[in-house]
Parts: C-alpha cells; sequence; structure tokens
C-alpha cells in the first residue's frame, strides 16, 4: 500500500490552517526547559505544557476548544519565534494574544493579574491574590498557577511563597529555577 | 446503541489517511494528491455536523469516493467519451457519475465503484462500511433502477 507522502501531509495540514477550519492548531516547540506542547486557537494562543506527549493533550483541547484539532505548525510560528527569543535572552514581553475562555471568574481575572507580572521580577501568591481583589485567597491563587494554560507566556513562574522559597510549579521546581535565572531573579 | 464519541480530527485524520490515500490512488492513479487533500478538507469542514463517532471509515470513504467522480468529470469534459480499455490506471468511470446522480447515496457509491472504477466487492464494502453481500445487493439494485429508467425514456 502506498501511504502518504509528508509532503502531502504537510500540505494538507497548512491547508486546514489557511481555511480557518480549525478550533486549535498545535505543534510541539523546543525549548531549554523541555519539548513544549503550543496551541493555538482562533483568538490567540490556548495552551502551553511541559506534557509534550500529544495524545492526551489533543483529547484535552478538543474537549475544551472543539474536535477539530490538527498538528499545523504555520498558526504556532509566531508563539515560536517569541518563546524562542525570550529562552535567547532577546525578549522581555510577550506580544500575543491569549485565549482564555475556559477559564472562569476569579481564575481568569487572577491569569489576566499574573500576565502583568514584569520579567525579572517576583510576587507572592497572597500579593496576586489581593490584585485579584481577594487578599485572602492566596491557597486559591496556588491551585490557579497550578493549573495555568499557559505557563512561562503568563509567568507562574515568577510567584513565590510569602517567606521568598519557590513553593512549587506544576512543570517542576527546577523548571521554575531555571525560568528565574533566565530572567535573573534569581542568584546562583 | 451507546453513541460513539467523536475522536479529536488529529486521531481521526491519522487513523484514515492511509487508507484513504490507497483507495483515491486506486480511483486517480497518480492524480490522488490533490483529490487526498480535498477530501479530508471537505470532512473537517462537515466534522461539527457529526453526531456520534459510528461509520467514520465509510463516511470519509464516501467523501472522497464523491471527491474523485468530481475530480474525474472536472478533467474530463463531458461528451468526451472514457476508453474502453484501462488506460494510465484510470478506469473508465466518468460517464457513470452524472447518469447515477439520482441513485439513492449507497446505491450510486456501489454503482460507481464496482462499474466505474471496477473494485471488488470486498473494498466496495470497506467503502461503504457494509458487509460485502449488502454491496453486491446494492450495486445489483442500483443496475436495476437504472434499466427501469431507461426503459421508461
Amino acid at each position: 500500500m502506498i501511504n502518504v507522502s509528508p509532503e502531502l501531509d504537510t500540505r494538507f495540514r497548512a491547508a486546514a490552517a489557511a481555511e480557518g477550519l480549525l478550533d486549535v492548531a498545535y505543534d510541539v516547540v523546543e525549548s531549554p526547559v523541555g519539548e513544549l506542547f503550543v496551541g493555538v486557537s482562533d483568538r490567540g494562543l490556548c495552551v502551553i505544557s511541559y506534557e509534550a506527549d500529544p495524545d492526551l493533550q489533543v483529547e484535552r483541547l478538543a474537549r475544551g476548544f472543539g474536535s477539530r484539532v490538527l498538528r499545523s505548525p504555520r498558526p504556532v510560528d509566531p508563539a515560536r519565534r517569541q518563546l524562542d527569543e525570550y529562552f535567547a535572552g532577546k525578549r522581555k514581553r510577550f506580544d500575543l494574544d491569549v485565549d482564555l475562555r475556559l477559564a472562569r471568574d476569579f481564575g481568569r481575572t487572577v491569569l489576566e493579574e499574573l500576565g502583568r507580572v514584569p520579567f525579572g521580577e517576583v510576587t507572592t501568591y497572597g500579593a496576586l491574590a489581593a490584585k485579584a481583589g481577594k487578599p485572602k485567597a492566596a491557597r486559591a491563587v496556588g491551585t490557579i498557577m497550578n493549573r495555568n494554560p499557559i505557563p512561562i507566556v503568563l509567568p507562574c513562574h515568577r510567584v513565590v511563597g510569602a517567606n521568598g522559597s519557590l513553593v512549587g510549579y506544576a512543570g517542576g521546581l527546577e523548571r521554575k529555577q531555571t525560568l528565574l535565572r533566565l530572567e535573573g531573579a534569581l542568584l546562583a | 446503541m451507546e453513541p460513539v464519541r467523536i475522536p479529536p480530527f488529529e486521531s481521526f485524520y491519522a487513523e484514515h489517511k492511509d487508507p484513504v490515500f490507497a483507495h483515491l490512488r486506486r480511483l486517480l492513479g497518480s492524480g490522488a494528491d490533490d483529490a487526498f487533500q480535498e477530501t479530508f478538507l471537505r470532512a473537517l469542514r462537515a466534522y461539527p455536523e457529526l453526531r456520534h463517532g459510528r461509520h467514520l471509515r465509510a463516511w470519509v470513504f464516501t467523501i472522497a469516493t464523491r471527491v474523485a467522480i468530481d475530480e474525474t468529470r472536472r478533467t474530463r469534459p463531458r461528451g468526451d467519451l472514457p476508453e474502453l480499455a484501462v488506460e494510465d490506471g484510470l478506469p473508465p468511470h466518468a460517464e457513470l457519475g452524472p447518469l447515477t446522480d439520482d441513485l439513492p447515496p449507497k446505491e450510486r457509491a456501489a454503482v460507481v465503484l464496482r462499474y466505474g472504477f471496477d473494485l471488488p466487492y470486498d473494498e466496495i464494502a470497506a467503502a461503504l462500511g457494509s458487509s460485502e453481500d449488502a454491496a453486491r445487493q446494492a450495486a445489483s439494485s442500483g443496475v436495476r433502477r437504472l434499466r427501469e429508467r431507461s426503459k421508461q425514456s
């Protein structure tokens, strides 16, 4: 049996995105903190995950955004480029639309506030909770950070404990350290 | 019956792309590339309208067959009689497309695949998502219908 050639496969995936037929286009992006699964909807960047196993992510995206999820590199290119620049130390702010339609109420407010924490600085769970209007909700903010759909671009690595400890990171503490070191927010 | 969940398009595509491409190669020879892309673009357009995930293989094979018929019609203008002998791997199916336009879809597909594309019944069955017997029956009742119609006119 003659199989579909890689060229034809690539051509179809590009055409599917170009015709605007996808709920989410995704690709795997190489980075110094490992392979990243990156997904883009018609509204913007909707997922970055350290869990690069596509099957799991694809299922999750199909439930949240619609069944037309397809690997297609082109729509992911702007995010890929900016991530490359960030990791090369050439970018301090991401200039990308984000799609937070699955986040609701307080969770959404917190993620929006999180997006305003600047490069190279850290804040605390409590301070972020206060900024989002609920000063006592530090624990809830911890949970929201843990489920952050778009880490790195929404910089939950910049959120630390009140005593300065790193506390935790969905991608593992080592990655949190790497990112903070890259930004010069962590000595040594 | 339990509703079968519709898989993400990526999984659907990964599962069916090679069999569909092989099917199109049989129908169209080396011209199958464009038809392949058109088939999956049509599938993508119709995907949100699917109510369940049953018979997806038959569904996409039916789309592919329809695309192949369109493609043949486009590349071989009407009135240009098809060769009877198979030439360049292209079977003489161009005329059957328009002739069978108003047959019920399953009969139409069976007739076109059998007499236009010369597919064996086991492959027609695979394309229609039915048994070999059912494929045979669909083709013969399609032919009967065509015969009756030609008597009337």
